[in-house]
């Protein structure tokens, strides 16, 4: 049989939810005789082949995060808002109370310590959006993984259903917030 | 029907939740009667002690039939009445346990309308759990929990109302509030203040304080006030304490929300520290 195929990213998150995923630790070796990584921060491979699972973390900040999501989206037949922020927007979203303008002008121009203020705006730089979105304002999600981390027993426990041809269903002692 | 024969039919003073039989004392509601008998019906806005205000809606449960039987010539059993009596979803907080009510209460479908209501009362704050020094500690949260609710479902308000940190020890973050009136109630009935109320309606209704400027620094309040620590959600907290107790440490990492009496263990905790 060949192995599942599951993608991973992050988009407005911290990464936290990738090394969270890691701490699996050796119980990652048993999961790789089942699944396979394709585009990932784990594999440095940079687009979606059609996959299994997506997994993304983060909410959607900016229009790269938008290009990102669509691709997944478009590749994965399932995908999971991974994380606090990918399902509310988290700790990011919480710029929504300010426009873009001000969040720019503290970090950039008035911030404590800015030395050559000015506001970046390199070609190469993803346009932000005015607001941060959850996911599922963006595109269609399959499933939720709460926690801020989740915890790898919930990665564990998700990824167990599906590869047994389950519906998740997270153990409520698994389920939190923070 | 005469009351003589109503007497015949259903035993009195009992009431009937998911199938258990359960005795009342005149004049308690549905809750109260289900709490004294530890039957948990989820709820937010509800403490025993306090006037029930029946605002959340999470204690709807459905009435079935009272076990009283219509006589033919009733003209309710003629029109749609007889119908509404059978079928009514009410909340347990307000409603008066009636001898003879079969309650539906922990059921799938009326576990789903509650946790439609926990995921309308998360999107419409800002209730970000990581950044939230009540997580934890949280009855909203641990509803959620209880529920098995994973996302918001619903498009996020992001609210952006006033936050008042103008008091020495206690802070008042309006976006995270849940229109509860515990505090409101609180105030009244145990503390003997008035310093909180809700003003506004649908979409703009707000909590305010009652004091010259609206500034919490101008009221009453004092740290050792009820109304101060019975937030259920990190609206109103004290200051310099948030941290005492660590995250997996807390109430809810500790307890179930649908444990009976939990109220004392909350108060308790939030209280030990300006002991």
């Amino acid at each position: 049989m060949s192995k599942i195929r599951i993608a991973t990213t992050s988009l407005a998150g911290c990464f936290g939810c990738h090394m969270s995923f890691l701490d699996m630790d050796e119980r990652l070796v048993a999961l790789l005789e089942h699944v396979e990584f394709n585009r990932s921060p784990l594999t440095d491979i940079k687009h979606c082949d059609p996959c299994d699972i997506g997994l993304v973390e983060g909410g959607v900040c900016n229009a790269d995060n938008v290009h990102v999501l669509r691709e997944f989206r478009k590749n994965c037949k399932i995908l999971i808002a991974v994380g606090a922020c990918a399902i509310n927007g988290g700790v990011p979203a919480m710029r929504n109370h300010f426009n873009l303008r001000e969040c720019l002008e503290e970090a950039y121009v008035n911030g404590v310590g800015v030395e050559n203020p000015q506001i970046p705006d390199d070609v190469e730089l993803p346009l932000l959006l005015d607001k941060v979105h959850p996911l599922h304002e963006v595109v269609h999600v399959d499933y939720y993984l709460p926690g801020c981390p989740p915890s790898a027993d919930e990665f564990l426990s998700v990824l167990g259903d599906l590869l047994a041809g389950r519906e998740p269903a997270l153990p409520k002692k698994l389920l939190h917030y923070d | 029907m005469s009351t003589e024969a109503k007497q015949n039919t259903i035993t009195p003073n009992t009431i009937t939740i998911d199938g258990q039989e359960i005795p009342f004392k005149d004049g308690q509601t549905i809750m109260d009667a289900a709490l004294a008998a530890g039957v948990y019906i989820p709820h937010l806005c509800h403490r025993p002690g306090l006037t029930p205000h029946g605002s959340c809606k999470l204690c709807v449960v459905d009435i079935g039939s009272r076990g009283v039987s219509f006589h033919n010539s009733d003209r309710r059993v003629q029109t749609k009445f007889s119908v509404d009596i059978d079928g009514r979803s009410v909340s347990a907080c307000t409603t008066p346990a009636v001898a003879g009510q079969q309650i539906s209460n922990n059921t799938p479908a009326l576990n789903e309308v509650r946790k439609t209501i926990t995921q309308m009362l998360f999107i419409e704050g800002n209730h970000i759990c990581p950044s939230c020094e009540k997580s934890g500690d949280c009855t909203l949260q641990a509803m959620a929990y209880h529920l098995g609710m994973l996302d918001g479902h619903f498009p996020q308000f992001f609210p952006h109302r006033e936050v008042d940190a103008s008091h020495p020890t206690v802070m008042l973050d309006r976006d995270r509030c849940i229109l509860c009136e515990l505090c409101v109630r609180a105030s009244r009935e145990v503390d003997g203040k008035n310093v909180f109320a809700i003003a506004g309606r649908g979409i703009t209704a707000h909590l305010i304080v009652n004091s010259p400027s609206g500034k919490l620094a101008d009221s009453d309040l004092e740290t050792g006030d009820m109304a101060a620590h019975i937030c259920p959600v990190g609206a109103i907290l004290i200051k310099e304490h948030g941290y005492e107790v660590p995250i997996g440490r807390r109430t809810f990492d500790l307890h179930q929300v649908g444990e009976i009496g939990l109220e004392k263990v909350i108060l308790a905790k939030v209280r030990h520290t300006d002991e």
